[in-house]
């Protein structure tokens, strides 16, 4: 069977999957709606939560982003998990303890202040849209690779299937379909995982693959792969090459922000008590670092793989792989020493930072380029990085039906993130911004209307932004951890952990994170780009990292606030003593 | 001491663990403890891309232990 047959099937199969589970647990009440009953397993809801925290980036884009930056790469390793310890020590439980819908209705109530509650709502706007836009980019291109169909196309059904189990069900709806997804995604990332590591070492355990021999040698794969890149020009796999200030500013923001997004916090209301969600996070990051611990081993087995099939091979004997992405686009070779052979090493191949095709083939059939040669660099080779996870069983010459697989599960993780990001953004604007703030007079039904009509909204905006990607998709993510970190984080911590923090203080606490990581971001990376270097940057910290620094001044605003002004209600108090009491 | 201070301390013990694994071996230190090797890693590269994950895992699991342990004795 052909292989575009196998990935109609596999992906036909999955979303009648995801379809039917919809069907099967729609949601009845707003109870339902915004937190799934609170009744679902501690288990169940771990397997849900790594579905929505492992999106299209995670599943696609990380492993080729660690390949090419190496060492560098573990920032979004122990970033992406760590996060999962503070939420677990420091904030799910309470927030599960306090027991409403929504991050703002904890902010609202506890800071005693609709304007905080309006003021949370606006940043889980702006972090949740940044990230959807991403994931619907990302089924796109799955779409267009895989299927053959118009990107356009792809992410209308994309839309369409969110739609069908996102408005009917809600929470519970999204819930049990992302145990479904997790599962598919798993699978179909550890799979290829598993052959890759068998044929460079012998062990079938990618992690341990990872820090084994190679087959039939006495070298570690990781030295190898450490020789190779130096001789190519590379710096060495296993050293930063960024200041260790930086690494460490960008691992914790991408850990506080992590701690501090609302569409991750929301799972966690979901289930029956506080001891719950705490265990409840310890399994999500179990299922989460199932694949983020082969991520890694996968990073260092393509790059070792790529350099092997590229390096020094004529184009007429190039993979079919190659010339297949070359067709999309997102691999170019430009032959500059004209002896028809493929050079990799370190450096751009040409000026620019993307190739610009002409519709011209060279003599090779290989695909011409405008692009003015950079003559500093013998590399002839451009390969975009998101494409190492798709390509990894086309370069690893896998079997055809674990491609199908591959494009499955990525349409399993981008799908499942759209999901749940479509709810904490819908639910927010029905309960905290109708129900709460501006229409406190409506009925629990009008209240899950307006929750479904949001959420079909937002599937629509989103579809926009993917079809019509803002040219800045891939350098708004720095935003939403940043903002997350700066912003909300500290507000929900204080919130449980000091029972004096008063209103004023957090409102003017998130207004600080917020400017301040906002325009130092804005600032270099869409008013002065050419600035945007570390000998420009406060303290040698780029704009990813820079949302901890955001966090530390919204503390200092909210203690200094806090000893000026009127200290909260008696109510308040209480408040706090109920969600610290087990 | 009540509940919440034993809490506290808890806490902190463990969010030390949570930083040294990390922050500690993994970026700040990872140069000074390259020399210890495990297969084909050294120290510092494995904390940074496998063995901080695998921490922090115990942590919450241990967390959620003996912070139970210690809600059952204050519910008594």
């Amino acid at each position: 069977m052909e292989a575009q047959t196998l990935t109609y099937i596999f992906v036909g199969l999955s979303f009648a999957l995801y379809i039917g589970i919809a069907i099967a647990s729609r949601a009845k009440s707003t109870n339902d709606f915004y937190v799934a009953g609170k009744g679902v397993n501690p288990v169940a809801n771990g397997m849900a939560t790594a579905a929505d925290w492992m999106s299209a980036a995670s599943f696609l884009s990380m492993a080729g982003l660690i390949a090419f930056l190496g060492r560098d790469g573990s920032v979004y390793l122990m970033g992406w998990t760590g996060g999962y310890v503070l939420l677990a020590l420091l904030l799910a439980p309470y927030l599960r303890k306090y027991g409403k819908y929504t991050v703002p209705d904890f902010i609202g109530e506890r800071y005693y202040s609709n304007v905080a509650r309006v003021v949370a709502v606006i940043c889980l706007i702006f972090i949740s849209f940044t990230y959807i836009a991403g994931q619907m980019r990302g089924v796109g291109i799955v779409f267009s690779r895989f299927l053959e169909v118009e990107i356009e196309m792809g992410v209308i059904i994309g839309m369409g299937i969110v739609f069908i189990y996102a408005v009917l069900g809600g929470m519970k709806g999204i819930t049990y379909t992302q145990v479904a997804q997790y599962c598919v995604m798993i699978f179909a990332y550890l799979v290829p995982a598993i052959f890759l590591s068998i044929m460079l070492t012998g062990n079938p355990i990618p992690q341990l693959g990872f820090g084994d021999k190679l087959l039939n040698s006495d070298i570690y794969l990781i030295d190898k792969l450490d020789k190779t890149i130096i001789d190519l020009g590379f710096s060495p796999y296993t050293e930063y090459s960024k200041s260790l200030i930086d690494i460490f500013c960008i691992t914790a923001a991408l850990m506080f922000g992590t701690a501090g997004l609302p569409h991750v916090i929301v799972r966690f209301f979901t289930v029956p008590n506080m001891q719950a969600a705490r265990r409840s996070a310890g399994y999500a990051l179990v299922f989460i670092a199932i694949l983020y611990t082969t991520a890694p081993a996968v990073a260092s087995f393509a790059r070792l793989n790529f350099i092997d099939s590229v390096q020094n091979t004529s184009y007429e004997d190039a993979p079919d792989w190659f010339k297949n992405w070359e067709n999309i686009g997102l691999i170019s070779w430009m032959d500059k020493n004209q002896d028809g052979k493929m050079q990799y090493s370190s450096g751009s191949p040409f000026v620019e930072s993307r190739p610009i095709f002409t519709d011209k083939r060279g003599s090779l059939g290989q695909r011409l380029l405008e692009n003015e040669a950079n003559t500093s660099s013998s590399n002839e080779v451009y390969l975009d990085r998101d494409i190492i996870v798709l390509a990894n069983p086309e370069i690893a010459n896998l079997p055809i039906w674990v491609i199908a697989l591959v494009a499955a599960g990525g349409l399993a993780a981008a799908l499942s993130t759209a999901a749940g990001l479509l709810l904490v953004i819908s639910s927010s604007i029905s309960h905290d911004l109708m129900k709460q703030t501006f229409m406190p007079q409506i009925t629990e039904k009008k209240e899950l209307l307006y929750a479904r009509l949001a959420a079909g909204i937002t599937i629509l905006l989103a579809g926009i932004l993917g079809i019509f990607p803002p040219a800045f998709v891939a350098q708004v993510v720095a935003f939403a951890f940043g903002l997350a970190a700066s912003t909300l984080f500290p507000v929900l911590f204080m919130g449980i952990f000091s029972k004096k923090t008063t209103k004023e203080a957090a409102i003017g606490g998130m207004l600080t994170g917020l400017v301040f990581t906002f325009s130092y971001i804005v600032f270099f990376k869409f008013i002065s780009p050419e600035l945007n270097n570390s000998d420009h940057w406060l303290l040698g910290i780029s704009p990813e990292g820079i949302g901890v620094i955001g966090m530390i001044f919204n503390f200092l605003v909210m203690l200094l606030i806090t000893k000026s002004t009127k200290s909260p209600p008696e109510s308040v108090i209480n408040l706090v003593e109920t969600i610290r009491r087990p | 001491m009540t509940f919440w201070q034993k809490n506290l301390i808890l806490l902190s013990c463990l969010l030390f663990f949570w930083f040294l694994c990390s922050f500690g071996f993994g970026i700040l230190f990872s140069e000074y403890i390259s020399f210890i090797k495990i297969g084909g890693f050294e120290l510092g590269f494995w904390f940074s891309q496998q063995g901080s994950i695998y921490v922090f895992i115990i942590l919450i699991f241990t967390y959620s232990y003996l912070v139970e342990r210690l809600e059952r004795k204050e519910k008594k």
